[in-house]
């Protein structure tokens, strides 16, 4: 019962948010709604008995790759006239996008419905007696090792590239050297003087 | 608790919840009384190192000051700046004291004591701190002014990176611990360390972790020396400047019931939790209960950090940075290997 209605209170909340990510005037807004709506999600594959991924996907998009985003808004100046002049201008390709996307919906519910695939029986959690953690540990350092090592140098790669991308080397920039800072003693950097009246002394 | 609910002749999902909620009151509302001491309690000690005698007038010895400011704030009025996003400004200091109280349901406060013994408990701790930053940025941005919106920047940069080397030190505890639930890590500590101490940190390869994961929870909760997001000479107050009344309390209250959690974890996942220090029961160590024990060590760890606030200068922004990126995060990463190293080597041999 109380899943039940765990259940319909995500799912309402996901779609709706999805929803207003689209419609919010303010993109802001728009990223909180994003935001809503992967924590909603997470909540879903709690109650798929998945914690693990739920865990996951609240750590990985919403703890890092939502506040990149909101950053990045942030800092963006939008003007909101602008934003909306190109709406008739892009409305055909807009419109062909959302009609393949519907297509595609409704090819796939045909595909379920007719009864090809017996997606329900996967989608339902392996009861076992082993945690989350470690049937997903066992599954990927075992089977699918290349797989995930693959996934692993993609990542590496893609990592080297950013760093190419954005790194060079600028001259004329003064840059802190940390361990001069640190190896830096009173006695080089002060000088104890005595000058007597009248004499001033030479720095 | 549950059960005693079925034995008094509830139904059993009725029991579970009545059960349940009567266990986040037990945990909310003696939380906001010790942030409220605590709060008087950081004010002294760092009254004392200062030689000064800190808040003494409201009630016995000041002990009343943190009700007063509350009493105070809570009748001022909530002023909201014109040019700030209303809806988003209001929301933000709800967004920080919920997800400060949200962390505490996987605290495991004695044997069994948990509100929600999840085997994913860890996880979760970092799951909910990993939102706390959201407060922070979104007061910065809402409130529409300078100063705020600089402090949010620093401090989401900053939470970022630590986050980043707090998982990496958790890793470590994980793989000694072999759980994520909080309950089989305070319990993978008994007799630890040649069956007489109760603690991670007495064991030489984990000791380096738990002083890093001490200087990262400080830099998590934004406190001294870590405190550039309310660098005071340079940002007015952070991202609270623009706040007022019940929205600034929010806030305050959320940052030391923070502060309370991440002693709480220092406890828990280096040193012992609920169990006594020592594995010897020449006197009756066994029979306090683990309540105290691990409060003791809570308040021991609220001390270090208020000693630290009132004795260490603020750090440079870019020295921060330096810290997480270039000294803690290759250091954990290192440990890592360490540590799977070892138990490959040890427990995992064969």
């Amino acid at each position: 019962m109380i899943q039940l209605i765990a259940f319909y209170l995500f799912a309402t909340i996901v779609i709706a948010s999805a929803a207003m990510v689209i419609f919010a005037r303010n993109p802001v807004h728009s990223v909180m709604w994003l935001i809503l709506a992967f924590f909603n999600a997470a909540g879903l594959m709690l109650l798929a008995g998945a914690e693990f991924i739920a865990m996951l996907l609240v750590i990985v998009y919403v703890g890092a790759v939502a506040v990149l985003f909101l950053f990045v808004v942030m800092m963006l100046d939008i003007d909101f006239a602008e934003l909306r002049a190109g709406f008739v201008r892009y409305l055909p390709l807009g419109a062909l996008v959302a009609i393949i996307l519907a297509a595609e919906l409704v090819f796939a519910v045909g595909a379920w419905s007719a009864g090809g695939v017996d997606l329900a029986a996967r989608a339902a959690p392996v009861v076992t007696d082993k945690s989350n953690i470690q049937q997903i540990g066992e599954l990927l350092y075992t089977k699918y090792i290349f797989l995930f090592e693959a996934a692993g140098i993609v990542l590496l790669v893609a990592m080297i590239g950013a760093i190419v991308l954005t790194h060079r080397q600028r001259g004329g920039v003064r840059t802190q050297n940390i361990s001069a800072q640190n190896r830096r003693r009173p006695e080089d950097a002060t000088r104890l003087v005595d000058p007597g009246v009248g004499q001033g002394m030479e720095l | 608790m549950t059960e005693t609910f079925i034995s008094w002749g509830m139904d059993p999902n009725w029991a579970w919840g009545v059960a349940t909620i009567c266990g986040i009151l037990l945990i909310a509302l003696p939380l906001m009384l010790a942030v409220a001491m605590i709060i008087y309690a950081d004010r002294k000690i760092w009254a004392a190192i200062a030689l000064r005698r800190g808040p003494n007038v409201v009630g016995p010895f000041g002990l009343l000051q943190s009700f007063a400011d509350g009493l105070k704030v809570f009748l001022q009025e909530t002023i909201i700046p014109t040019s700030a996003n209303r809806g988003l400004f209001l929301i933000a200091p709800i967004i920080t004291f919920t997800v400060a109280l949200l962390a505490w349901a996987v605290i495991p406060f004695n044997s069994g004591a948990v509100l929600a013994d999840i085997n994913v408990g860890l996880l979760y701790i970092l799951a909910i701190s990993s939102l706390g930053v959201y407060g922070v940025i979104l007061s910065g941005w809402a409130s529409n002014s300078k100063y705020p919106f600089f402090s949010a920047m620093r401090a989401s940069a900053q939470m970022i990176s630590y986050e980043v080397s707090i998982g990496f030190i958790l890793i470590g505890i994980v793989l000694y611990a072999d759980s994520f639930n909080m309950n089989e890590i305070v319990k993978a500590q008994i007799g630890h360390g040649f069956g007489l101490v109760n603690a991670f940190g007495f064991n030489l390869l984990l000791f380096p972790l738990a002083v890093m994961f001490l200087i990262s929870s400080l830099a998590e909760t934004a406190r001294a020396p870590f405190d550039l997001t309310e660098a005071e000479s340079e940002l007015v107050a952070g991202y609270q400047t623009e706040y007022s009344s019940m929205s600034f309390a929010l806030f305050w209250l959320g940052e030391y019931a923070n502060v309370l959690l991440m002693c709480t974890l220092n406890a828990v996942l280096f040193w012992g939790g609920w169990l006594p220090p020592l594995n010897i029961d020449l006197i009756p160590w066994f029979d306090i209960p683990g309540v105290i024990w691990l409060f003791a060590k809570i308040l021991f760890f609220f001390f270090v950090f208020s000693w630290v606030k009132a004795t260490v200068p603020r750090y440079r922004y870019d020295q921060l940075m330096r810290l997480g990126w270039k000294v803690f995060l290759p250091i954990s990463l290192i440990w890592i290997f360490l540590i799977s190293g070892w138990l490959m080597l040890t427990r995992y041999a064969a």
